[in-house]
């Protein structure tokens, strides 16, 4: 066991002044054991717990839908939810009786085929979940089996009451209570980021009285019991008691350790199960995955809705007219038997032969609402996402992770979005922050500049004209960003590195600002024994950054004990590495409120020092007049930082007298043991005394790294027309950081902060809130510069008031009109809330990206959920629609798999209808020339053939293949994407004019076809046509009719679609001379009817000739038209592309691609742009 | 799904393969057809292929439409329509009556050549109003039973005309009950006009849907006598008219052929018919036609599909027209930049 080793070391709560104590006990308002507070666990007693009622869940989760047994009837369920299916049940029914137009295998199959496709797809994806939940059941943790002996076991088999031993890096199986660490004052640090997302870690301590506990043996007699809330969501509360040895100690939520956190920098703890499985918080917390259906689905119902009625209608008539028939005509119809009705014809009956009727025609008519449709859909779309899943530019080297669609039904949802809410840390950030540049006494080191500034810089050097691409300038940045070796510095000046800095000028002051950050921090080193240097395992990562740095200046950090920090120090004057020992007299933390750390500690020569750093401001305030010698240079180099979107903090010290110290320590003292609520105001107003009269010495600015390409890649979706949105749980200035960083904020931009103030009340706090937006709204209608944008950056505990239902229409309001929003300190929950308001108050899709747990509302809420995958935790993959390896990959997976996807299926869709319309309504027409008996014109096979084979395929191809312009194109272009949130293929306009063409369509096939053959010889030998026959012509006349049209639809020919189309037609004559060949058992009527009948008759094939042009006519003159005069872009792009005029013509494609991106007002090109008119303007008031 | 394939297809490979580096396993394989980049025709719809695509319509149509047009005025055709006429004047008032009286039914009709009929001439009969396509006649029959001898009981589909006196009917159903029987008779000049009546069902029903040991039996023996009685020492294959009669007509206005008169008849000659009108048609008001008619190569006398193509020719002909109009008076750039969205209405959207 290593404990013993670090154990002496450390007692923090020595040093540590700002921690969570265990509070009082005497809170009111809940008592334990009444409802809601109900559970007992009896410690290191599971057995207890086997039993009602102090039995409770076990500890194995399942998140799958279904199981075994309630798969069938639970799935059957789903899927006749459906409108269209319950109807296609119902004529499936119905087919069994004599009531039927057709027989009922051709009714029965393609539902079977419909749900038995949908079924299997759920059952797969349920299938993954159960895997997914086997491989978290199953793994291994330590558990206290019985005389101080602890044994390995399966997650699932943990039960309440169990002690457990979790290790560093292990996550814990379920909700503990900790009873001690490997640490002697019990504290361990836990990361949370599958539950909030925030990186830093968190301490969690132990109470007193269980410290002892911390061998395996010494668990042979433990004992206790816990009093405690009944299992809740909620992640940041804990009520209960520990009772143990007859005394009763009250429980807070810092002894609580979280299932789904994990142990860091701690070698080992103990603790007790009290929540397991379901009932644990993050369990609890975790909602069912909505299942989410795309705009274009959701339209889709519409149109099958207003099928229905047409429907509805036609039957009505038809019935009506049937009933009319059957009263009046059919007793004069005496080859029809009046004198023996059955109850289907009964003249004596209209009403009840008119009504069963209806249920023929019902059937009858079924062609319009389009069965295959959904079955076509669903592979279609289940083909576009092996796409997406098999694109090799969205694969992702590091990781080895491809894009996923984890659901297919989203695919064309991708080529709608509106506005992108994203997550920041993991997503936008690879949480990691590097040490970039630093100002030492008013002396800028490091070369960093910024993207911005080159690529800035670069555009001007050119003629405005001709722009210079800016993605080889990112590009080729971003890769220079990537050969920084040591992680977390990436600091390029040879001035201070390798010792160099001994030779500058203000010597003194440079290793007085590396010895602040060697010294002032709360980190622990880490030998790491291969490379034989120290990392370290710091609170939040720019803390480690600055360690790195220091240690690369030669200042290494490798030493922390009670209290003292140890510092090797490489280069000296003598030369030699020396080591110093600072001596820890106080650490004054950093909190967000206080924005600022400081340490007061006694070097080796005895004297005592308080080094500070902070947030600049927060420093500025308290320096001294002397202090004060750097801060004009100061500021300026942390403008330029800021502006470049990095990290700064200001560095101070102040040199302390022996008697001064031990005045205020005495203070202090007092402060730290008082008792009571005015204990941290004391503590604070304590600090206050100690941290002024500083001395600035210089500022550092640390990178947070971007993950690669995402500035590119943000400017593309900008130029695409997306909105962004950022919602962080970090900090409102690490969140402007990245905000610059990203290019979501620009120097000139108007900054429009909402925050709440302390004001007492919550009316007051809520008035002045709403002041503050109304006058944010003001000044942007106010303003009237064209370029202007605006970005509105607002917090966490501002946006409870702002979300509330009074005030979120104004927020939101606001919120649309900036170019960019950034929402900083929200919790998981607002994210969600964040996320319905924009989607509901807008109507616009919405795509919430995220990396953690902590998004995983976000991610359901939204109507597109993308998590990034291949960085910890899966929960926000598994909660999400498309997984991407990087967030660079999404401007491929929206602006050329979105752009597709919603093209393929609109178009997919609009054929569908219009294809059964044009079928469906002639069976209608037939009907009123056969007394509207319910006779169908066609054989039964051809109309099963029809949705199955006859027509599906070139459909199916079309909704996979079609491309109306390259991926180049739509890279290029990203403006061309606007077509698909602007709905401009799936409109009513769009709908309807193909169903009009399916109206005209079914009009042509029908009356040509009867006129020419409904009482001439149809060939030579005299013969005339029967139904048979006009039936097989009709069809043929549909078959070509549709497929032609389809040839006239798709853009993109693949030899698929080749095949397909012209295939469609081939096969529907090998068909029919098969279907011939069989014996007239089989074929019927239709036997030899193509070989002996209509192949050798002329009119047969002028007919067919004849209707298919004649049907094709009105759209070929509307595309006609359409392209003469009013062509899309996509039109255009594809003349452009098809006579290579960008090739030959570059300045002018490249001219198209700048203004395509003119009114962008975020990203990358925008603030070139911005910095460009700046820099004009200037130009201009010089002259 | 196929969203696992390529999680399962690195699988199969890493089993096989174990050296490989698990990483690369997942990578997804290039091809042309998983990146879309198979190559493809964009055609682009140019002014020039507007054009010319209208163009070769007319020129196809127009043609087809000329010579469609010419083949059907070749065709010579005379129907006479007889179903009042043929009822004596006295009796018009009760059609029906008569009709399902015993009186005699016999009647004669003359007709004039107006053209010159080259042989052979096709007798045809045209019912009108007579839903021959109505659902419950239409499956009122046994395919099975037509066609073979052995399923001559095979009766199920045939209500409510399958049995009679107890015993299965064949040709049962009520297309057969309901066969037609008014009989013509043709002389010219006093000289009887043969009427051919083989070959006037399809081949393939002669041959395969209808036995040649299939014989009527127990055919209009019920209560309810329909239309023609069959001959029960004449097999079904050899009963032309019930053969015709069984390809039920798809609308309830429909002509059937009834023989062939192989002779040519020249212009102006009259031929007398004597017809036994004892169809009845009266009950629900339908016409009957009987009608005379020549074939061309189209078949029979068929206008309306020469006129429509010509429609379409012509209208395509015009269209072309006016998109040449359009294009030379507005003409467009093909990949003119202008007209894209953000150079048409700057500012907008």
């Amino acid at each position: 066991m290593p404990k013993g080793r670090i154990r002496a070391k450390l007692r923090k709560s020595h040093l540590y002044t700002f921690c969570i104590y265990p509070g009082d006990v005497g809170k009111e308002g809940w008592s334990l054991g009444g409802p809601g507070f109900s559970r007992i666990v009896y410690c290191n007693e599971p057995q207890v717990h086997s039993q009602i009622p102090l039995k409770y869940r076990s500890n194995d989760i399942s998140t799958t839908k279904y199981n075994f047994i309630t798969f069938l009837p639970k799935a059957l369920y789903e899927q006749f939810h459906r409108v269209a299916n319950l109807y296609f049940l119902g004529c499936a029914i119905a087919s069994l009786t004599p009531l039927s137009p057709f027989s009922a295998m051709s009714m029965i199959a393609p539902l079977t085929f419909v749900v038995g496709l949908s079924m299997a797809k759920e059952a797969l994806e349920d299938w993954r979940r159960f895997m997914q939940d086997m491989e978290v059941n199953g793994r291994k943790v330590k558990v206290h089996t019985g005389e101080g002996a602890f044994g390995k076991k399966a997650w699932q088999d943990v039960q309440v009451g169990d002690v457990v031993r979790v290790e560093k890096d292990q996550f814990f199986p379920a909700d503990l209570l900790l009873l001690s660490s490997n640490f002697e004052d019990g504290i361990c640090y836990v990361e949370t980021m599958n539950l909030d997302g925030e990186t830093n870690l968190k301490a969690k301590r132990a109470l007193e009285v269980t410290l002892d506990f911390d061998e395996d043996e010494d668990f042979k007699i433990f004992k206790g019991m816990i009093k405690c809330e009944d299992p809740n969501p909620s992640l940041y509360t804990f009520v209960g008691n520990f009772e143990y040895d007859g005394q009763v100690y009250a429980l807070e939520p810092s002894q609580i350790l979280l299932r789904d956190s994990k142990l860091r920098n701690t070698e080992f703890v103990y603790g007790i199960v009290i929540f397991t499985g379901h009932d644990s918080k993050v369990m609890q917390n975790s909602t069912n995955s909505p299942s989410k259906r795309s705009k274009i689905e959701r339209k889709m119902d519409c149109i099958i809705y207003v099928l229905f009625s047409v429907l509805l209608v036609i039957s009505l008539i038809s019935s009506f007219g049937f009933a009319v028939e059957i009263k009046y005509s059919m007793p004069e119809w005496w080859f029809m038997r009046p004198q023996n009705p059955d109850n289907y014809y009964n003249p004596g009956k209209p009403v009840l032969s008119g009504l069963s009727h209806m249920v023929t025609a019902l059937m009858l008519y079924g062609y319009l609402i389009p069965i295959s449709l959904y079955v076509s859909i669903e592979v279609v779309k289940v083909l576009q996402a092996s796409f997406i899943n098999q694109d090799i530019q969205m694969y992702d080297e590091e990781s080895g992770n491809t894009a996923q669609a984890r659901t297919s039904n989203l695919n064309e949802e991708l080529g709608q979005v509106d506005t992108i809410l994203s997550d920041k840390t993991g997503t936008l950030t690879c949480n990691q922050m590097d040490f970039l540049t630093c100002s030492i006494a008013g002396t800028a080191y490091g070369s960093g500049s910024s993207d911005v500034e080159l690529a800035a810089a670069q555009q001007m050097a050119n003629d405005l004209e001709d722009k210079i691409e800016l993605d080889t300038v990112v590009s080729s940045n971003s890769e220079k960003d990537h050969k920084s070796s040591i992680k977390g510095f990436n600091f390029e000046d040879t001035r201070l590195t390798n010792g160099n800095w001994l030779k500058e000028p203000k010597v003194e002051r440079i290793m007085l600002f590396f010895r602040i950050l060697a010294v002032c921090h709360t980190a622990i080193p880490e030998l790491n024994k291969e490379t034989g240097s120290y990392t370290y395992e710091a609170e939040s990562p720019d803390e480690g950054a600055f360690l790195v740095a220091a240690r690369e200046f030669g200042f290494e950090f490798f030493q922390r004990t009670q209290s003292s920090v140890f510092v090797r120090e490489k280069y000296t004057a003598s030369g030699k590495p020396v080591d110093r020992e600072y001596k820890i007299l106080n650490v004054l933390e950093f909190t967000s409120k206080r924005k600022r750390m400081t340490v007061i500690v006694r070097d080796e020569e005895g004297l005592i020092l308080l080094m500070c750093k902070g947030a600049d401001s927060i420093i500025f305030d308290r320096l001294s007049n002397d202090g004060r010698l750097y801060q004009q240079d100061t500021t300026r180099h942390l403008n330029g930082y800021g502006e470049a979107g990095l990290r700064t903090l200001a560095l101070a010290y102040r040199k302390l007298e022996e008697s001064e110290y031990s005045a205020w320590n005495t203070e202090f003292q007092k402060a730290k043991t008082s008792i009571g609520d005015d204990r941290d105001i004391q503590l604070e107003k304590a600090a206050e005394m100690m941290e002024r009269d500083l001395f600035l010495i210089g500022a550092t600015a640390v990178e947070d790294k971007l993950q690669k390409g995402v500035p590119k890649c943000i400017d593309k979706l900008a130029q695409a027309g997306l909105k962004l949105w950022v919602l962080t749980g970090d900090k409102m200035e690490t969140a402007i950081n990245i905000g610059y960083a990203c290019s979501l904020l620009r120097q000139g931009m108007k900054q429009i902060c909402i925050m709440a103030n302390d004001a007492d009340t919550k009316e007051e706090v809520k008035s002045d809130i709403l002041k503050q937006i109304n006058n944010g709204s003001q000044i942007i209608k106010e303003e009237k510069d064209p370029h202007a944008a605006f970005a509105l950056i607002i917090d966490g505990k501002t946006l409870v008031y702002a979300l509330e239902d009074d005030m979120k229409d104004h927020f939101l309001e606001l919120g649309v009109r900036c170019a960019s929003v950034i929402c900083c300190r929200v919790s998981p929950k607002q994210k969600a809330l964040v996320t319905r308001l924009v989607k509901q108050g807008t109507g616009k899709t919405i795509l919430g990206i995220g990396d953690g747990a902590n998004d995983v509302g976000m991610i359901q809420e939204a109507d597109i959920g993308v998590g990034i995958s291949g960085v910890e935790g899966m929960q926000a993959v598994m909660a999400s629609d498309f997984s991407i390896a990087q967030f660079r990959f999404l401007e491929r997976l929206l602006v050329v798999h979105g752009h597709w996807c919603y093209k393929r299926i609109a178009k997919m869709i609009c054929y569908f209808f219009y294809k059964n319309i044009a079928f469906g309504l002639t069976l209608f027409y037939f009907e009123a020339f056969t007394g509207f008996s319910g006779q169908s014109v066609y054989d039964d096979w051809y109309m099963l053939l029809f949705n199955v084979v006859l027509t599906s395929l070139p459909v199916i191809a079309l909704g996979v293949l079609e491309q109306d312009v390259s991926s180049q194109v739509c890279l290029e272009f990203p403006a061309i994407y606007q077509q698909g949130p602007r709905n401009l293929f799936f409109d009513w306009y769009r709908i309807l004019a193909w169903m009009g063409n399916g109206l005209l369509a079914s009009l042509i096939i029908f009356f040509l076809n009867i006129i020419i053959f409904y009482d001439q010889a149809f060939r030579a030998d005299g013969q005339t046509s029967d139904m048979t026959a006009l039936g097989t012509t009709m069809f043929t006349c549909i078959i070509c009719s549709l497929n032609i049209q389809i040839a006239l639809t798709t853009s993109h020919f693949t030899w698929i679609q080749h095949a397909t189309i012209w295939g469609s037609i081939v096969a529907w004559y090998l068909f029919l001379s098969i279907y011939g060949a069989l014996s007239p058992n089989i074929s019927g009527n239709a036997y030899q009817i193509l070989v002996e009948a209509l192949a050798p008759a002329p009119i047969y094939w002028t007919t067919t000739l004849l209707v298919t042009m004649a049907c094709s006519l009105p759209y070929m003159v509307l595309i006609a038209y359409q392209r003469c005069f009013k062509p899309l872009d996509h039109h255009i792009l594809r003349e452009i592309k098809y006579f290579r005029k960008d090739v030959e013509d570059q300045c002018m494609w490249t001219r198209e691609r700048s203004k395509a991106r003119q009114k962008t007002m975020i990203g990358f090109t925008a603030r070139v742009d911005a910095k460009v008119r700046q820099v004009q303007r200037k130009g201009h008031k010089k002259q | 799904m196929s969203s696992n394939t390529p999680s399962s297809s690195a699988g199969g490979v890493g089993s096989a393969d174990s050296a490989a580096p698990r990483r690369n396993s997942k990578r997804p394989k290039y091809s042309k057809f998983t990146q879309q980049e198979l190559p493809a025709c964009k055609p682009i719809l140019t002014p020039r292929w507007v054009i010319s695509a209208f163009m070769l319509v007319s020129i196809v149509f127009i043609p087809i439409g000329v010579v469609s047009l010419f083949a059907s005025r070749d065709v010579v055709e005379i129907i006479d329509r007889y179903e009042t006429e043929c009822v004596p004047e006295n009796l018009r008032n009760n059609k029906v009556s008569f009709i399902q009286s015993d009186a005699n039914k016999t009647c004669t009709r003359k007709l004039r050549v107006k053209k010159l009929m080259k042989q052979p001439i096709y007798v045809y009969y045209q019912l009108d109003n007579f839903y021959q396509n109505h659902r419950r006649y239409v499956k009122s029959r046994s395919d099975s039973q037509l066609k073979d001898n052995s399923s001559w009981n095979d009766v199920s589909s045939c209500k409510p005309e399958d049995m009679s006196n107890g015993q299965a009917i064949v040709p049962c159903g009520l297309i057969a009950w309901s066969l037609f029987n008014d009989t013509y008779n043709f002389s010219l000049n006093n000289q009887q006009l043969e009427v051919n009546k083989r070959g006037i069902s399809w081949k393939s029903d002669r041959d395969s849907k209808f036995g040649n040991d299939v014989f009527p039996r127990n055919f209009q023996n019920g209560t309810l006598i329909g239309g023609k009685t069959l001959d029960p020492t004449v097999p079904l294959s050899k009963q032309e008219d019930l053969i015709v009669w069984m390809r039920t007509a798809a609308l309830p206005t429909f002509r059937k052929l009834y023989g062939k008169i192989e002779r040519d008849l020249q212009a102006n000659e009259t031929i007398h018919v004597t017809l036994e009108n004892n169809y009845n048609t009266y009950s629900f008001n339908g016409k009957k036609k009987l009608v005379l008619s020549t074939t061309s190569w189209l078949g029979g006398k068929n206008d309306f599909l020469g006129i429509a193509y010509l429609t379409v020719g012509g209208l395509c002909f015009f269209l072309a027209l006016s998109f040449t109009v359009v294009y030379l008076l507005k003409p467009r750039r093909l990949g003119d930049p202008s007209y894209l969205s953000w150079n048409r209405n700057p500012g907008g959207h």
